[in-house]
């Protein structure tokens, strides 16, 4: 497909998904005619129609709940939310229905349901339009979230995602969104990586830096201004949070001896104090340092002025990592 | 409000078992019909009656009555094809029985062996849903399934009174009305939400809410099983016919507790029970049978002794229930292996083994 951003390749990436199963359908706000806000679905009404492409009313519970009975009706529906601070209205659908169907059904009634979520900040947007909620999704059994970083993944997880049985919450890192890459169109999803697995996006050997969605391009740049230091930083994009990819990271420490965890999501009970408690427990005797967290405060995600000082950056991550040394 | 349902109250057999007609909505029923839908609304209540029974004996937690809804139950139910898609909440034990779910699968439920009990897929009816008016929005999407599908069947979904007032409700109102989805809104106004009637829920009769939403609503006698299979054989025929959603105000009482755990001598009056005991929805029936000469002593006795053998079932089966194997608690969370999963299912058992040969 050539260099394209994230944002086509999840286009393109929803496009196979339609194609190639006719049970596959799209509903959301917003997302026929106008492609949905950040025009990811672009196109797409108009070549699979409005039966397959719903514009839906505005009512993300609505678009939910609807997801589950089309679900039970054999469909696999793929829904857009369209950002991170409005799906609490539908949260009593995912966390009471969606994720627990499966298992009070005992299996008889599966919910192959993708959630699309542009989450996170940084692009300067108003209130509501730049929050994390990973942590309470990755906290409900039955729900998979996973989250790309980059166009290629995005290509191949959006489809991966929808292939799932399992009712996927699939992040979308709206910042990275207009990021580019060389996206190859031809990829068998079937015999690519598991979504549900990590990945060692730079091998190093000083400490590791974990992260996943936005936060992997930030800890690639600091990796790569730490070399001037001298320091050979390694890097995991998680992908996935839940299922977390364990072994990948304990691997990892078990080599460097130090973790830092990085998300934009408050730290308190976040993904990162997960791992900082199965690292500790696991790799204890190869830790030279505490796991060490760097992400939102707790505190309301700020007015956008003030999101650069919210938000982990190049600078907060080499301080952890100076942190981490240190000990 | 009128206690009696007012004018509008679609009846076809009054209290006193007289048969009754209506310009819009009729049935018309073999004697073996009318002996069945009988039949339904004994065992029906037998079964009510032994699970609270149970209840109070320490082998339910927990039951919720349908006690003096039972013609609603069965006479929607009843209306119902085969093919056909019901949503219940977690008080339809009567459409339970008519879609063949064996009636000890719904006391697991309130045992405690289960958070479900039977496949959806085998009865065409989904599971109990507790969190109130969910079940409203998976009935629409059903339905906007079966209608990308081109066939002709039909969805009902069941909710009450105090459920109109929830967000999901009213979306799947808006979502059904503008996809023209093939589902009929099945509302038991019991008076009733736990301790709250209805003057806290509504400040108009409920029916006419689907107005607002742009598609007919009918108020029915809920104790007249004859006028709610007739209305509700009418809407779902709408439905298939592509002409979308109807809202059926099914008029009914609570006759019992709200569940066995609440006390309604709290809030309510000895007087209002009695005054709905008059219009008990199995007495009209039998009247009227016995009265036209449609069924005699040998038949109602026959009925009755059926209803001792089921009641003796639900107890021993009930009792003889088994808990489920404790590992079990891990199975069918997700479709995929799910690492943290199976980490601690190996955890629990390696646990549970180390007591091997101890008492514990």
């Amino acid at each position: 497909m050539a260099v394209t951003t994230m944002a086509k390749a999840l286009t393109a990436g929803l496009r196979k998904a339609l194609e190639n199963d006719d049970k596959v359908l799209l509903m959301g706000e917003d997302i026929g005619k106008l492609g949905g806000v950040f025009r990811v679905t672009d196109g797409l009404q108009k070549d699979f129609g409005e039966a397959r492409v719903i514009d839906s009313p505005l009512a993300e519970s609505g678009i939910m709940g609807t997801a589950v009975g089309l679900a039970m009706a054999g469909y696999r529906p793929v829904v857009e939310i369209q950002f991170d601070g409005f799906v609490y209205p539908a949260f009593d659908q995912i966390v009471s229905q969606i994720a627990k169907h499966r298992a009070r059904s005992a299996g008889r009634t599966p919910m192959p349901i993708t959630i699309r979520l542009p989450f996170g900040g940084g692009i300067g947007a108003v209130e509501h339009h730049s929050e994390s909620p990973e942590a309470y999704f990755a906290h409900t059994a039955g729900l998979r979230v996973i989250s790309p970083s980059n166009p290629v993944d995005a290509f191949v997880m959006v489809q991966q995602a929808i292939a799932s049985d399992d009712p996927v919450v699939f992040l979308e890192p709206k910042r990275r969104y207009w990021d580019k890459a060389d996206v190859d169109d031809t990829v068998d999803i079937t015999r690519a990586q598991s979504p549900f697995t990590a990945r060692v996006v730079r091998p190093g050997t000083t400490a590791t830096l974990a992260c996943y969605g936005p936060m992997v391009r930030t800890c690639l740049e600091a990796a790569l201004a730490a070399e001037s230091d001298g320091l050979d930083l390694e890097v995991i994009d998680l992908r996935s949070v839940s299922p977390l990819d364990i072994p990948t990271v304990a691997a990892s420490v078990r080599k460097t001896g130090r973790l830092v965890v990085v998300h934009e999501a408050s730290v308190f009970l976040g993904v990162g104090s997960e791992l900082a408690a199965r690292i500790t427990e696991e790799c204890f005797h190869s830790l030279e340092a505490p796991v060490l967290r760097v992400g939102g405060y707790h505190t309301p995600y700020p007015p956008s002025r003030l999101e650069e000082e919210y938000l982990p950056d190049l600078d907060r991550v080499l301080d952890a990592v100076d942190r981490s040394l240190a000990y | 409000m009128t206690a009696d349902g007012g004018p509008e109250l679609v009846q076809l057999l009054t209290p006193e078992g007289e048969r009754v007609h209506h310009p819009d909505y009729d049935v018309d029923l073999t004697p073996d019909e009318l002996r069945a839908l009988y039949r339904d609304l004994v065992l029906v209540r037998r079964i009510d009656a032994e699970a609270t029974a149970l209840q109070r004996q320490g082998e339910l937690g927990l039951w919720a009555q349908l006690l003096g809804q039972e013609a609603a139950q069965v006479g929607s139910g009843r209306a119902l094809r085969t093919d056909d898609f019901a949503f219940p909440t977690y008080r339809e034990h009567g459409v339970a029985w008519v879609r063949d779910v064996d009636p000890l699968q719904l006391l697991g439920l309130f045992r405690g062996v289960t958070n479900g009990g039977w496949d959806p897929h085998d009865h065409n009816f989904a599971l109990y849903t507790i969190v109130i008016g969910d079940q409203c929005l998976h009935a629409v999407g059903y339905a906007m399934g079966i209608q990308r599908d081109g066939t002709d069947r039909a969805v009902i979904t069941y909710f009450g009174d105090g459920a109109t007032s929830q967000g999901d409700v009213n979306e799947s109102f808006v979502f059904a009305s503008v996809y023209n989805a093939p589902v009929v809104f099945f509302c038991q106004n019991n008076q009733w939400a736990i301790s709250e009637p209805l003057e806290r829920q509504t400040r108009i009769p409920l029916y006419k809410r689907a107005a607002g939403f742009g598609f007919p609503g009918v108020r029915v006698d809920g104790n007249d099983v004859l006028a709610v299979l007739a209305v509700t054989r009418a809407a779902l025929q709408n439905a298939r016919e592509g002409n979308g959603p109807t809202l059926i105000e099914a008029f009914t009482y609570r006759m019992g507790a709200h569940t066995t755990s609440d006390d309604p001598t709290r809030y309510r009056v000895a007087a209002d029970l009695e005054a709905w005991k008059l219009k008990d929805p199995i007495e009209r029936v039998k009247v009227y049978l016995a009265r036209n000469g449609l069924a005699d002593h040998d038949f109602f006795d026959a009925v009755e002794a059926e209803s001792e053998v089921l009641a003796v079932g639900l107890r021993e089966g009930c009792r003889s229930m088994p808990n489920p194997a404790p590992e079990s608690l891990f199975d069918h969370v997700y479709a995929e292996a799910h690492p943290l999963i199976e980490s601690e299912r190996e955890e629990f058992v390696r646990y549970h083994a180390s007591f091997a040969g101890g008492e514990h």
